[in-house]
């Protein structure tokens, strides 16, 4: 106990502590959390503590071949690991000026879009157990299986699928993963009614998250902040819309938005973009043309990038996810640095919003914010 | 009483799912829904490796491409031996693997695929400590893939999927109306953009080292080719080969032949890559970047009879031993079968000149017009401290048809030689008729038909060659492209016959050949030895007859008592494993050793080179 938590004195009514909060993973020590200085309930001061997480990925690139990071960058982000190979592969497909065939570009964001369903399928879960509606959990992993098992036939993998590379996709839509993926999407559809009834629509759920660490648009603009949590203050900023990559310009889709900037907003807007991926697919799964799903590329031992620096950003299911990276004209990157969704979220905001909390609220601030440690813990 | 009602009722609702089926499924009793008519997981997945050994020939491309460096290649002694595979087969560390499947998706052979098996379970070794338990349990993961899993096939790679460049470059040439009016050369060469995008499909597995006979570095000299390094490039070439420019465009290419691309696609344009480095380094240039002074200084003298590839390449290397070279050649250029023998479309004069001059600028002595006979052996044995011999196969085979003296029957090697003279305005005619017979089925005889398609286009303006060879076009030994372009220059090839008779009219000129069907070109033991049908015939109508059945070679030059000394095998001189004759001071190399072919020649003139070298140390 003493060394979670430390005394640090006594004001007037309570006695302040310092508390460590985390490490937000489970699986291994060394990482992110939070240092709370607590007054009884109260937060006083937030510290972020990065820990070591991912200490290796932007050196690691650097010893690879251009190719062979393909292998290593969905390791970045475990529910959505598509997205780092699509800002990869776009960056050196900037750099190259190649050309990514139309139907690659399709099943790219069809792929993107089915990775965004089993994030947000995450999230709900997330939600779920922070208020602890266990059963939100429980139903939203066993739901996004049926998507890891559609990438399973698809990329030969369920969770690290390296599948898009640059100048399109490593294969080809098998025969009846087209349908069985509208079988799915429609399952997931009549599901959502399901969890609204569970979650949206639960009185407890909205009696604990309004209100819950609210953030203004001017704040969050300043901030940086992005992706749903941006778009829950009333600023409809998405980069598939103001920046297209992949398909997304080629289909018709508007851009949900909420208003309040509190906890139950960034909730809501999440499930409202579920709807939009839903929606997306089926638009793209009806457009999607026949054709190569690869340009040529040339032998990936002797892959050359030409020399040049290159930003390429993309919308994740928790905001801007982008790769900086400098080509030096060599057969490996110059330098990758990562910039995830929740990078300023977790990092900065954190210790302003979270000032005037209570210790219950973090884990849900969290949630809601989808702070994902990954995105910035190197 | 709204809320009261809810918070009473809710409960209930959970019961609906008491009927709905389960979520989760129970593997592997039940199959997944996704996929319900498969069993376990999904048809392509990324799970175990299996590789067929067999077909698998040890290139390491997926060594090269692992990310995690889980596959290692170990050499082991129950795999088979064959032309064009190393004895390595990968060996997978399921400890590092990531099953990304790269190494499948660059296999050169398709051999490797992946599984749907994942499950790497093995009995906890009872019997191991703290200390060996790693050793036994490594055991276990570190496992070189075999065909087990291969029923269960998932993750595999076809070519359409397949991450090589398969397709080569398409090299520039001539068409077929243009290139048969000159002797110009038909291949164009690839341009420096053209150079580096072949280059780039090399996969460097060093396979065509081992193949070559003088075991070029070539993924050294493609990989600085590919870094547009013309200079690095053809330093490279140059520590091997002395005559890059002759085997840049006329080399029997056996690198090409196990480059293990040619497995799933097109061997990289080896050979053509050499042509493209050393035609874009001008010779001004060699001095600068090959190293032209001796390594050491022996002293000593070197006689090289004959001024061919082999005797060329002698040269080049003893003289950067330190030795004082002197070629003697029987003709007016040195260049040996390169000159005379291969025509000018396929090896231009110019390029044979420039790696001739640039041994020349060793300090190579070149005698031409030189002819030896038994006394001139004797003096030469005598003034020079080592001779090496390496006069070739220059006596053309006869057929033995045409009796003796017999017009409008020549020889391909005379043939031959008489274009590249006229080319070079040494004598002002080739003796040729408008219908003309060429016997055989070897480059030489394509070399034959083709000089004739142009010299006929030139004098008569029309082409009518046709050629008949012994074997079926299976067997044939000619290469690919000269069978295809002698058909689009109008050469008319005729397989499966061999001649019997040569008609003559009442005059006593040649109307013409009667053929008999060649049953089969080889005995049981793969020894020349062609069984003939007589009963099946074809005549053949031809004013002139060009034999193209083999040369021979000619030692008449060496005096009896050396000779008497020597050991023969079918032509081909004997030689201990220092390239000696057997005879103190004479070394042989070329045709008359191994062969036929120039890179052959250029191995064995470093061997001799190298075996006097030794006489000496």
């Amino acid at each position: 106990m003493s060394e979670i938590l430390t005394y640090l004195g006594k004001d007037e009514e309570y006695e302040v502590y310092e508390l460590f909060f985390g490490p937000n993973h489970p699986g291994m020590s060394g990482n992110f959390s939070y240092i709370l200085t607590v007054d009884g309930h109260t937060i006083k001061k937030v510290s972020p503590d990065p820990g070591l997480l991912h200490r290796g990925f932007e050196k690691l690139v650097e010893r690879r071949l251009w190719l062979q990071n393909i292998a290593l960058i969905p390791r970045i982000c475990v529910p959505e690991p598509d997205i780092n190979e699509m800002v990869y592969s776009t960056a050196i497909e900037k750099l190259c000026h190649i050309d990514v065939p139309l139907r690659a570009s399709y099943i790219r964001t069809i792929v993107l879009e089915m990775a965004r369903l089993s994030a947000f399928l995450f999230g709900f879960g997330g939600i779920g157990g922070t208020t602890g509606l266990y059963t939100a959990s429980y139903w939203s992993i066993s739901d996004r299986d049926y998507l890891l098992d559609l990438f399973e036939w698809l990329t030969g993998a369920r969770v690290y699928h390296m599948y898009i590379l640059p100048g399109g996709v490593r294969r080809d839509l098998p025969n009846g993963w087209t349908e069985k993926l509208k079988e799915t999407i429609d399952y997931l559809q009549k599901r959502l009614n399901e969890y609204d009834r569970l979650i949206y629509n639960n009185p407890l759920v909205i009696k604990r998250l309004k209100g819950l660490g609210k953030i203004e648009k001017e704040l969050a603009i300043e901030y940086g902040i992005t992706g749903p949590n941006l778009k829950a203050t009333g600023v409809k900023y998405d980069i598939r819309k103001m920046v297209p990559y992949a398909a997304y310009d080629k289909i018709d889709f508007d851009i949900p938005s909420q208003n309040e900037g509190d906890g139950l907003a960034r909730a809501i807007q999440r499930r409202e973009e579920f709807q939009l991926s839903l929606d997306i697919i089926r638009k793209a799964l009806k457009d999607i043309p026949d054709g190569p799903v690869r340009a040529n590329m040339p032998n990936p031992l002797k892959f050359k990038v030409p020399k040049g620096e290159v930003y390429v950003k993309i919308e994740s299911a928790r905001g801007e996810h982008a790769y900086y990276i400098v080509s030096d004209g060599g057969d490996k990157p110059y330098r990758m640095a990562v910039r995830g969704g929740s990078y300023t979220a977790g990092l900065i905001l954190a210790q302003k919003v979270l000032v005037g909390c209570r210790i219950e609220d973090v884990a849900l601030w969290m949630a809601t914010m989808d702070i994902c440690p990954p995105d910035f813990d190197r | 009483m709204d809320y009261k009602k809810k918070s009473f009722f809710a409960p209930f609702n959970s019961l609906k799912y008491l009927l709905k089926d389960p979520v989760t499924i129970r593997y592997p009793k039940e199959n997944k829904k996704t996929y319900p008519e498969v069993e376990g997981v999904s048809p392509q997945y990324r799970g175990r490796h299996f590789n067929d050994l067999e077909k698998c020939i040890g290139c390491g491309t997926c060594e090269d491409i692992c990310p995690t460096g889980a596959i290692q290649m170990v050499e082991f002694d129950d795999v088979k031996e064959k032309n064009g595979a190393t004895k390595k087969r990968p060996v997978i560390d399921y400890g590092r693997c990531c099953f990304c499947g790269f190494c499948v998706d660059v296999c050169t052979t398709s051999s490797l695929g992946m599984s749907r098996e994942y499950v790497n379970n093995f009995p906890t070794p009872p019997e191991a400590t703290e200390d060996t338990q790693g050793e036994i349990i490594s055991k276990y993961f570190i496992i070189r893939p075999d065909l087990n899993f291969s029923k269960n096939q998932g993750w595999i790679t076809d070519n359409n999927y397949s991450w090589l460049e398969l397709k080569r470059v398409v090299m520039g040439i001539f068409n077929p109306e243009e290139r048969s009016n000159s002797f110009l050369e038909i291949v164009k060469g690839y341009t420096k953009e053209e150079a580096i995008l072949e280059a780039r499909r090399c996969v460097a597995c060093g396979l065509c080292k081992d193949a070559c006979p003088i075991h070029m570095d070539i993924p050294e000299y493609i990989m600085a080719i590919f870094n547009d390094d013309v200079k690095e490039s053809v330093k490279e070439i140059y520590k091997t080969n002395p005559l890059p420019e002759v085997c840049g465009r006329v080399c029997t290419h056996k690198c090409e032949s196990v480059c293990s691309l040619g497995h799933r696609g097109e061997p990289v344009a080896i050979r053509w890559l050499k042509r493209y480095a050393v035609d874009s380094l001008p010779l001004e240039e060699y001095k600068n970047v090959i190293a032209n002074k001796p390594i050491k200084q022996a002293g000593k003298s070197v006689a090289i009879i004959g001024g061919g590839p082999a005797g060329l390449s002698a040269a080049y290397f003893l003289s950067f031993m330190g030795y004082r070279i002197t070629i003697f050649e029987k003709e007016a250029k040195a260049g040996g079968i390169a000159r005379y023998g291969i025509p000018a479309y396929r090896l231009p004069e110019d390029a044979l000149n420039k790696d001739i001059d640039f041994i020349k600028s060793l300090g190579v002595e070149i005698k031409t017009n030189t002819n030896i006979d038994k006394n001139m052996f004797e003096k030469i044995y005598k003034e020079y401290d080592a001779i090496i011999i390496s006069t070739g196969f220059d006596l053309p085979r006869s057929t033995n048809l045409s009796r003796n003296g017999m017009e409008n029957v020549v020889g391909a090697l005379p043939f031959l030689h008489d274009v590249r003279e006229f080319l070079s305005n040494k004598i002002s005619d080739v003796k040729i008729t408008d219908n003309v017979l060429v016997i055989g089925g070897g480059n030489v005889a394509f070399d034959c038909s083709r000089s004739v398609a142009r010299l006929q286009k030139m004098k008569f303006g029309k082409v009518k060659v046709t050629q008949v060879c012994l074997e079926t076009p299976d067997i044939i030994p000619a290469d690919k492209e000269e069978i295809e372009e002698s058909a689009e220059e109008g050469v008319t090839l005729i397989y499966g016959m061999g001649p019997k008779e040569i008609i003559l009219d009442d005059k006593g000129n040649i109307k013409g050949l009667d053929f008999m069907k060649c049953e089969s070109v080889f005995d049981e033991n793969m020894r020349f030895n062609p069984k003939f049908n007589e009963n099946e015939r074809l005549i053949c109508e031809a004013t002139m007859i060009i034999e193209a059945i083999g040369q021979a070679p000619d030692y008449s030059f060496i005096p009896e008592e050396y000779r008497s000394k020597m050991k023969f095998e079918r032509g081909k001189i004997v030689l201990d494993e220092n390239y000696s004759t057997g005879i103190e001071k004479i070394f042989a190399a070329g045709d008359i050793v191994k062969g036929p072919d120039i890179v052959n020649g250029i191995a064995t003139g470093l061997n001799a080179a190298k075996g006097v070298d030794k006489l000496f140390n």
